[in-house]
């Protein structure tokens, strides 16, 4: 793939990493405001197509992104699973538990109450699944970019 | 009647119409590159739409996913093949 003019490449550089952080604020605050794992993961991906687009790159580690993607399915499934230990099948066995992992108490709501208002940290196995399927998306919809540029310009070789 | 309110149906009648509008225009053109841009078009608006009818949720999946990736799939796909529609 050939790379695209120097302005492409340089608003791609100054946009990669505000882009990037927004998609990771989206998954991390699944449980608090609009969005969550899927919405952050196509913002993340859609960066990454953009950096495919403008640089070119043919370098991806297809092994290793696949690799990924099966460890975002099996996240989200053994934090279904693990919940049967604690109670029945997605228990929140997280939340409010001992196990120092997401589980930061709620304080009471006297005074200023909001919807959206409580700690990042306190939601369990909702954010655990939000990440798992974060990583999912991210992956997977990059990989379906990269092979539709890479099976088209191959294409244009063979003519 | 409110101004607000006034104000906010004109924004949303001029939403709808573009959307009207982006789509006829991807409907009707020859050189299927800016078909696909004026598709992407028409997704933003419809993402614009969802959020002024109060779902900001589906608003920002169909921000990433249809203005962002269908395009770019869909102009990689046309690098593979012919850029013009025929007759």
């Amino acid at each position: 793939m050939e790379r695209m003019s120097s302005v492409v490449r340089t608003i791609t550089k100054v946009a990669f990493g505000p882009i990037f952080i927004f998609g990771a604020y989206i998954i991390l605050h699944g449980h608090l405001t609009p969005g969550g794992g899927f919405q952050g993961g196509a913002l993340i991906a859609s960066v990454m197509a953009l950096y495919f687009v403008a640089f070119g790159d043919e370098r991806w580690k297809k092994k290793l992104m696949s690799t990924l993607e099966s460890i975002g399915l099996l996240t989200f499934a053994s934090a279904g699973f693990l919940g049967l230990t604690a109670g029945f099948f997605f228990f929140n066995f997280l939340a409010g538990s001992k196990i120092p992992f997401f589980n930061e108490q709620i304080p009471s709501m006297e005074g200023f109450v909001h919807p959206n208002w409580a700690p990042l940290f306190s939601a369990g196995t909702v954010s655990v699944m939000n990440i798992a399927v974060g990583l999912e998306v991210v992956v997977g919809i990059t990989l379906v970019v990269v092979a539709m540029g890479l099976f088209s310009f191959a294409g244009k070789e063979g003519e | 009647m409110d101004v607000f309110t006034l104000l906010y149906d004109m924004l949303h009648l001029m939403v709808l119409l573009s959307i009207v509008i982006s789509g006829l225009m991807v409907i009707s053109m020859k050189d299927l590159i800016s078909a696909s841009i004026a598709s992407g078009a028409c997704s933003l608006l419809v993402s614009l739409e969802f959020f002024i009818l109060q779902a900001p949720d589906v608003a920002i999946a169909e921000a990433g996913v249809g203005a962002a990736l269908t395009t770019a799939i869909f102009i990689f796909a046309i690098k593979g093949t012919r850029r013009r529609e025929e007759h």
